[in-house]
């Protein structure tokens, strides 16, 4: 997929809550076309401390609007001078980066996406992707308390919304691969994103269940393009760039203890 | 528009502008955002006789206005590159240059001999900053006699045109720079990266698995412009400079302080389209300045 360089302008800046905003942009042409799953390398302006680009996930686009979105935590000096763009500012960005999630190949096909804190980002795009092929995903989405668990109108528009948070303030009390609904419900795949741990754990169910599974690795990165071999996985070929092999990965290539 | 074309040993360059090795890839990853044949040599990714998977994760770790790398030279091998990789670039209309390195002479020679069979590739970059495992993981390019030893035995197998790329990691530089030129290079290149730590004091563990690894980014210019600097006035051949530069402005110091040509590492991945700026800026440079020619400013520098 061609890759660009793009200024983008801001439409919508939202604090979601404390540390998360959500960014909408928009461009004076159309935007490319970018598949779930896959990323952009945002530059950061005006914060002395923040040298590199940083890499988000793609978390919505909304094509009417011709709108890409961005749900950032604020982790460090980086996204938190990023939160603070305002209507109308431009952020440039290099998009779309990465390989996303592989598609059903038909709509019998009945996914489980599981998403973890703000790992919860790049699946809003993928239920969008998944509905316009006629398929109703199943989400399960963790987070440490009721006020973590961001863009649930929007999930529940596309999908069957199933919750835990470690307080018990919503949904089931305790962590993801713990939920019912995994009981109860057949799934026929798995697509992770969230914490390194959890998706350890979701992968470690997915194998012993025999659900095929893909998980997308947030490795820190340099380059985002496959040049700097900064952000490799040990897979069963060696180490490969998580920003143009992955960052999602069927678990069957890593060679992690599950 | 004024004549931006620089000489390196046998190499034409179109203008003055390069790619850092480790930092383009092999070009093509690059060639949705800039015009390859735009910039005036693309130095591909450090090559060694055998495959190499480098370090294990985390490599990298940003710091004030720099990075840290710690990749150690993962790559597939000389013949992967010569069977798979030559046949993509071979056709990219510059000069595309292959960074060598080895563990020992043999492997410099071997892999030299290798590319040195290849028509579209008209020079090497000899990375001598690795570790020597045979003299307990010394680096060659870190002294005078070590640098020459393998410099001459690659001069024997290779009769393209050879650039030494030169270690920081030194005490003085333009010694080994001088004997770098006797033992028969055509040109060498500086800096590569500056032996570098960070720590995360939370976890009171080092970020990279290396615990130690090679700074680079604008955080060094300093250091490279200072170093550029005392190794043009030390040798005859021509210099090129790079280190933390980040725009055109950057370009043009090093092109003062004595460099022929100038290569641009890091900042390509800030901006990915940069190298065909700094050649425009270089431009502009000259004609704001009514010099015909960029050898007008090469060590132009006035002190
Ligand atoms: C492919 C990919 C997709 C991502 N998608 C999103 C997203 O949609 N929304 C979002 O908010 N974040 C996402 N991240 C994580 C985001 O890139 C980091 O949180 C960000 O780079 C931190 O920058 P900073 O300057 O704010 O913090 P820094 O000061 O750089 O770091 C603050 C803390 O965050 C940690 N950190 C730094 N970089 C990363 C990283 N790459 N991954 C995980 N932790 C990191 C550091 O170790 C440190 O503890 C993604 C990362 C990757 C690799
Ligand atoms: C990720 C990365 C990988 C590198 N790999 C190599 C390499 O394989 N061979 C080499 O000679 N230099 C390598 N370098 C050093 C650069 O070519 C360059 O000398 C150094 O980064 C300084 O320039 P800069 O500040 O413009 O990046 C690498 C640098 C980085 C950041
Ligand atoms: S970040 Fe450079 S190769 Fe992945």
């Amino acid at each position: 997929m061609k890759k660009y360089i793009l200024d983008l302008t801001v439409t919508e800046n939202t604090k979601l809550h404390d540390s998360y905003v959500l960014l909408k942009l928009t461009h004076s042409e159309a935007l490319p076309e970018m598949l779930p799953g896959q990323f952009a390398e945002i530059r950061v302006d005006n914060s002395p401390t923040t040298f590199l680009r940083r890499p988000i996930s793609i978390n919505y686009v909304d094509t009417e609007k011709n709108e890409v979105w961005f749900l950032v935590r604020l982790a460090g000096d980086g996204t938190r001078k990023l939160a603070t763009v305002n209507v109308g500012d431009t952020v440039n960005v290099v998009l779309p980066l990465g390989n996303g999630f592989t598609m059903p190949t038909n709509s019998t096909q009945r996914p489980l996406l599981i998403g973890g804190g703000v790992g919860t980002a790049p699946l809003l795009y993928f239920g969008k992707k998944l509905q316009e092929i006629g398929i109703r995903p199943t989400f399960l989405l963790g987070a440490r308390s009721a006020k973590d668990l961001l863009q649930l109108d929007e999930f529940k528009q596309l999908g069957d919304v199933y919750c835990t948070t470690e307080d018990g303030s919503m949904g089931e009390k305790g962590f993801v691969t713990q939920h019912t609904v995994l009981s109860e419900k057949q799934f026929d795949s798995i697509h992770t994103c969230g914490p390194k741990p959890m998706m350890v754990s979701v992968a470690r169910y997915a194998k012993q269940s025999g659900i095929e599974c893909e998980v997308s690795l947030e490795n820190t990165m340099a380059c985002g393009v496959g040049a700097c071999l900064c952000c490799v996985e040990n897979t069963d070929e060696g180490h490969v760039c998580v920003c143009k092999e992955g960052p999602v990965f069927n678990i069957k290539k890593l060679l992690w203890q599950i | 528009m004024a004549d931006l074309s620089v000489n390196i040993g046998n190499l034409n360059l179109k203008n003055p502008v390069m790619t850092a090795s480790g930092t383009f890839g092999y070009g093509i990853e690059f060639e949705d955002f800039v015009d390859l044949e735009q910039i005036g040599g693309i130095i591909v990714k450090g090559t060694t006789l055998n495959h190499r998977e480098g370090n294990p994760y985390p490599r990298m770790a940003e710091t004030p206005s720099g990075m840290l790398n710690a990749v150690g030279l993962q790559n597939k091998g000389v013949d992967y590159f010569v069977e798979k990789i030559y046949p993509k670039i071979k056709d990219i209309n510059t000069n595309m240059i292959v960074n060598v390195s080895g563990s020992d002479i043999e492997s410099y020679v071997k892999t030299a001999e290798r590319i040195n069979e290849l028509e579209n590739i008209p020079a090497i970059e000899l990375n001598i900053s690795c570790p020597n495992v045979k003299q307990g993981g010394m680096a060659f390019g870190v002294t005078p006699d070590g640098a020459a030893e393998v410099v001459s035995a690659v001069r024997k197998a290779y009769d393209k045109t050879l650039i030494v790329k030169l270690s920081p990691n030194v005490t003085n530089i333009a010694e080994i720079a001088r004997a770098v030129e006797a033992a028969g290079a055509d040109s060498v290149s500086l800096i590569n990266t500056l032996l570098g730590m960070a720590i995360d004091a939370e976890k009171r563990k080092p970020i990279l698995s290396t615990i130690t690894g090679g700074m680079s980014g604008a955080a060094v210019k300093p250091i490279a412009l200072r170093m550029v600097w005392q190794v043009a006035q030390a040798v005859k051949i021509p210099v090129i400079g790079l280190g933390g530069i980040m725009n055109w402005r950057d370009a043009v110091e090093f092109l003062l302080a004595g460099a022929t040509a100038i290569q641009i590492g890091t900042a390509n991945f800030i901006d990915p389209a940069i190298t065909v700026k700094v050649a425009q800026g270089i431009d502009d440079y000259l004609n704001r300045h009514n010099f015909a020619s960029v050898k007008d400013i090469i060590g132009g520098l006035e002190v």
